[in-house]
Order: C-alpha cells, then sequence, then structure tokens
C-alpha cells in the first residue's frame, strides 16, 4: 500500500501553491494528483505555475495527474475541460464530463467525486479506460473490500480517502460570498481567506462543517491510523491523502511510517493530535455508524 | 406543444389522485432503498406498481418509476429485479443514475425508455450528449444548479428531452454529489434514498426555546410557540467566523410558477414537482394548478395568479438557481 496527494481542495496564493508543491516533491508519496477541483475562478491565478510543478514532481519520481472540475456547468469550464483531456498528462476525472471528451480507451483515473458505489459502475468505468479510482469517501468497510475484488480482475487500483477534511458537497452557490453578502459572480474571492475552509459550527457551539467557496467540507478531519492494517489485506492500493495547509509533508512521512508498521496503531492519531491540538478527527465513514464518528475515543 | 407535469406519488392513492387532478404523467417507485424517497409507509408493491401503471394508462397518463439511488456493492441484483419489474410492470421509463445501472438496463431492457435522475446532476450539454450516446438516455432531469439562459443554451447543443423541477422541496447541494445526511446520521441519499432522516430527528425543550437536532447536532433553534421547521441539514442556522445564520440556504421551497413561459421558451420538456412523500390531497392540488398553468399557457391566456402561495405552509419561496443571483 502507498501514497497518493490528492487534488488541493483550497485557494491559495500562487507563492504558496508553489512553495507546497516543491516540498511535496521530497515527501514519501507515490503520485500527486494536481490541478482546479473546487473553482474555475481560482484557476487563473496559478494556472500558469502548473506546468512547472509538474514538471518538478515528475523529476521527484512520482505520477502526476490533473484533476478535473467537480462540476462542470460554464461554457469556459466544459472549454478547460476539453483542454485537460490535449495536455498529455494522465487526468484524474472527478466529474463525468471529462469522458465526453477523452478518446475511448484513453487511460485515466477516477477522483472521490465520482460515484463508484458498485461493481457494475466499476466494470464500466474499467472497460472505458480507468486504471485507478478513489472511492467516494462515505463507501463503508464492507463496500470497499467488495469492489476491490472487483477491480482486480479489472486491472484497476483502489484507492481509498486516508487523510484530510471530507469533501462532503458541492453546489452552484458560493457559501463563502454567501457569507459575505455577495454572490458567486462578486464573490471578491471570500474563499482566499481561509486556508483550510471555513469552519462552521452549530448555534450551540458544535463544530460540524466547514465552507470553502461552493464546496462544503467535513469539520473533522478523516484519518485512516485505526483502519490501515485492514485496509491492506482487503487489497487496498493506496491511501489518499488531502492537502492542507500546515505540515503537510510531515503528515505524508507519519502515513508511510504507520503503513510501514514504524507506528503503531493510535500513534499516528497521537502524532497529529499532539502537534495540531483541538483538530477532531473522524473515520465513521468506514467503520462507524455515521461519518463524524471517531474510534480514537472508544477503548481500542 | 403543452408542456408535461411530472407529479409525485408516494403511495397508489396519490397516483389515482394526480391522474385524476389532470398529471399528464406520474413517478413512483418501489417500496425499497432503490429509490431516493425510501421513506416509511411510502412507495409501492410490485402489484401495486402493475396496478397503478395499468390506472394511468387508462386515464391517458404515463408512469415513470424511479430507481435513482447507487446500488450496494455485492447487492446490485436488487436494483436489477427493479428494473426488470418496472419494464413487467408496464412502466413508461425508468429514472436512473448510476452509469452501472445504466449500463445495465441498456443491454438487458433496450426497449424500456431510460431518463436520466436529478441524481446523476448532468449539468451541461456534453456530459447530457454522452449520456445519450452511450446508455440512449431520452430525458435528463435537470440539476438545480442551473440558470434559465443556462436551461436554454443546453436544449439549443442537445435533443436529449429535459425536466425541470418547478415545485417543492430544493436541494442546494448539486444532487447526487452530498454526503452531509451520512456524515451526521450514517444514511444518505445516494446509499439509502434519505436525506437528514426522521430516525435521526430529535426535538427538545430547552428554556423556552425548542431545539431541532439531527444526529445530534443542532439544525433549528425557534422560540416555544413559534413553527418550528424540519431540521433538514442544509436548511438549518449555523454560525461561521462571526456571522450566524442560514449559510446554505433559508428554509425555503421552490416555486417556479412564474417562470413557467421562460422555461416553455428555454424549450424544456416537462415540469417536475417534488413530494412523494405529501399528501393525495396536496399532491392533486398542486396538479390541478400546474395544469391550469401550462393548459393557459398553451392557450395563449396569462397564468393563473398566485396560485400555490398556501401550499407551501407558511414557508417562503425561492425560485432558486434559476436566477443567476442565487448563487
Amino acid at each position: 500500500m502507498d501514497l497518493t496527494i490528492g487534488p488541493n481542495q483550497f485557494f491559495w496564493a500562487a507563492d504558496r501553491w508553489s512553495e507546497f508543491y516543491d516540498d511535496l516533491a521530497q515527501a514519501p508519496a507515490n503520485r500527486v494528483v494536481i490541478g482546479e477541483l473546487v473553482c474555475s475562478k481560482r484557476l487563473p491565478f496559478y494556472q500558469d505555475r502548473i506546468p512547472e510543478a509538474v514538471s518538478r514532481l515528475l523529476e521527484a519520481g512520482k505520477e502526476v495527474a490533473l484533476t478535473s472540475l467537480a462540476l462542470v456547468t460554464l461554457k469556459r469550464e466544459r472549454k478547460l475541460t476539453t483542454e485537460l483531456a490535449e495536455m498529455g498528462v494522465t487526468v484524474e476525472i472527478n466529474d463525468l464530463t471529462v469522458l465526453a471528451y477523452l478518446p475511448e480507451g484513453c487511460a485515466f483515473w477516477v477522483g472521490p467525486l465520482v460515484n463508484v458505489y458498485n461493481e457494475g459502475t466499476l466494470r464500466w468505468l474499467a472497460a472505458r479506460g480507468a486504471k485507478r479510482v478513489c472511492l467516494p469517501p462515505e463507501l463503508p468497510l464492507e463496500s470497499v473490500a467488495t469492489l476491490v475484488r472487483a477491480a482486480e480482475d479489472l486491472g484497476v487500483a483502489i484507492e481509498v480517502w486516508g487523510h484530510g477534511r471530507l469533501p462532503l458537497a458541492i453546489s452552484g452557490r458560493c457559501y463563502h460570498a454567501r457569507l459575505h453578502g455577495r454572490t458567486k459572480d462578486n464573490c471578491q474571492f471570500a474563499c482566499e481567506e481561509d486556508a483550510d475552509g471555513l469552519d462552521v459550527l452549530t448555534r450551540d457551539g458544535k463544530p460540524f462543517m466547514a465552507t470553502n467557496g461552493v464546496q462544503t467540507l467535513s469539520d473533522s478531519y478523516a484519518c485512516t491510523d485505526y483502519q490501515i492494517e485492514t485496509l491492506r489485506s482487503a487489497g487496498v492500493s493506496a491511501l489518499r491523502l488531502s492537502p492542507h495547509s500546515n505540515g503537510f509533508t510531515r503528515l505524508c512521512t507519519l502515513y508511510r511510517q504507520r503503513i510501514d508498521h514504524n507506528l503503531a496503531p493510535g500513534d499516528l492519531a497521537h502524532e497529529i493530535l499532539s502537534t495540531n491540538p483541538g483538530t477532531r478527527l473522524s473515520d465513521g465513514f468506514l467503520t462507524g455508524e455515521f461519518g463524524a464518528e471517531w474510534s480514537g475515543t472508544k477503548p481500542q | 406543444m403543452v408542456m408535461e407535469i411530472v407529479c409525485p406519488a408516494g403511495t397508489p392513492a396519490a397516483l389515482r389522485a394526480a391522474v385524476k387532478a389532470g398529471a399528464h404523467t406520474v413517478y413512483c417507485g418501489f417500496n425499497d432503498e432503490t429509490n431516493a424517497r425510501n421513506f416509511p409507509g411510502l412507495n409501492f408493491s410490485r402489484s401495486e406498481m402493475r396496478d397503478g401503471v395499468a390506472f394511468a394508462h387508462d386515464h391517458g397518463a404515463k408512469v415513470l418509476v424511479a430507481i435513482n439511488t447507487f446500488p450496494r456493492a455485492g447487492d446490485e441484483v436488487i436494483w436489477h429485479h427493479a428494473i426488470s419489474d418496472a419494464d413487467a410492470c408496464g412502466a413508461n421509463a425508468v429514472i436512473l443514475a448510476d452509469p452501472g445501472l445504466l449500463d445495465h438496463a441498456s443491454r438487458n431492457h433496450p426497449r424500456l425508455r431510460r431518463h436520466l435522475s436529478v441524481q446523476a446532476a448532468a449539468a451541461n450539454a456534453d456530459i447530457i450528449n454522452f449520456y445519450a450516446k452511450t446508455f440512449d438516455v431520452k430525458r435528463v432531469v435537470l440539476p438545480r444548479v442551473l440558470s434559465v439562459p443556462e436551461i436554454a443554451a443546453i436544449n439549443a447543443e442537445t435533443t436529449v428531452e429535459t425536466e425541470v423541477f418547478v415545485f417543492g422541496g430544493l436541494c442546494v447541494m448539486a444532487e447526487g454529489r452530498c454526503s452531509l445526511s451520512s456524515y451526521a446520521t450514517g444514511l444518505s441519499p445516494n446509499m439509502n434514498g434519505v436525506c437528514s432522516p426522521a430516525s435521526h430527528v430529535d426535538y427538545a425543550e430547552d428554556q423556552g426555546a425548542l431545539d431541532a437536532r439531527l444526529g445530534g447536532y443542532l439544525i433549528h433553534r425557534v422560540e416555544k410557540g413559534q413553527p418550528a421547521p424540519y431540521p433538514t441539514l442544509c436548511k438549518g442556522c449555523f454560525s461561521a467566523g462571526d456571522k450566524t445564520g442560514h449559510l446554505f440556504e433559508d428554509p425555503v421551497s421552490l416555486n417556479a410558477e412564474r417562470l413557467i413561459p421562460q422555461l416553455h421558451k428555454a424549450g424544456v420538456t416537462a415540469l417536475k414537482i417534488e413530494g412523494r412523500q405529501r399528501s393525495k390531497s396536496y399532491v392533486a392540488q398542486v396538479v390541478r394548478n400546474f395544469r391550469a398553468a401550462v393548459d393557459a399557457l398553451e392557450a395563449g391566456r396569462p397564468l393563473p395568479e398566485g396560485m400555490l402561495a398556501r401550499l407551501s405552509e407558511g414557508q417562503a419561496m425561492t425560485t432558486g438557481a434559476y436566477k443567476k443571483t442565487w448563487r
């Protein structure tokens, strides 16, 4: 089992963005998905940095794919998506729209925002050229195991959401803009102020979600510390770590150590929580009653 | 052509009421997890479906069967049976969202008409045409993220029929792309056919206020005696930064009755009413009003005024994404 770094979900200034991928080149991850997932309005601010980052990651021995947008609606977004299919780099589809542009049989990866819930969909995607699929985060462990078995026969590698705020929803409406009394077209890039999303609390102060422009994330950071052995024996090919602004390359190293048995179950979560006090972790989608649950609070 | 009114039916009684009230088409589902309104006491057994289709056909109406959740790995056969049973019942079409299921239906039931569910969130002409080419999809239910001009632009680029929601509950997230509900409760629209399920709702009084919680999360707090909206997750009142309010959406429901002429001009084939969980009298009244509106439009008469205000149960109404400023 190895590590894939998912596309950055947030809006970072171009210099911060470049610095993140410079650092990532040295991290113990095997592949990186790069590009804009959430909002096409952000792309012009760092688009010209992408080719250099891709080269640097390739030179460092990583496999690299370019992500599509999660929701393609506007003419401009359709054009961007067409161009993505012509870049000569593997594409990770996070909206099925990309399949309308990819030549049939062209190899691609499938991201967690495409609804791969069953063998039929997996088989259909594999027949069209899917080589690697990161499953939707809400899938329970039993479904993951069933899909891994089906994927083996199809020559498809299966990834599971390993770490990071969970992508729970995508919308036509920008909640960051709404919060500032603006519309999406006049958002003035309010989402740039929140490097890891803006916390959303219930009225009695319980952390619940995080807004990130048109995207809604979980408040908690998904963490697979307690499932790594099970996922490995189920045949999961990679854990997907989702970029966050603070200490991310160290996080990659911790996960690598945990996979290599250099950290025991619970130690990884302990390390994360001791350097980021106040962070809430969850693994309920995989093994709990509901997504926000966390094994770390139960007796092990 | 007169615009088609597509009406929900959660029970055989609601189906008959909708047909008698003038629905051109009724959509419904089997009483299991294969449909996105999998509520206790709702939906159709196999024999009820067969009888319901026969009743509708006798009255010149069509029946669409929604099989629009995403099959669970290892249990796809449940969904495959739903499709073959819908076919055997004489349904005019099935409404599907999952690509694997669309693939199965197009191979095994090629003559059964396929509609693309809103749960597939097909939001541009290219993906709609792709579904048509790949699975011979004849109609798409458009996600509630598009403005009227965008719908017109889609219709200019596709021969696939479009169906749009005009009345009832309103998803603010792209449909089929939301797992807020399972994050809080373990049950989701995609996997279980439910959102913000009643089984996880808890009301409690606290210092003169009524708190409505979902999965333990406080969604609404209202003064005692005030109407308490159902704690649907995305319509809750939350805090972020220094602001408190309905951060995602107010507790509103969709009413696009005034936009019917514009939707007609935009090339929309069918108008869809949400609410398979609603009573037969509600359904009949909504159908009568919308039928009167499309008939008036067809005859060149002005639309009846403010016809549905009293059905909104005191809730505020919105035209949602149809007006671009909603975003």
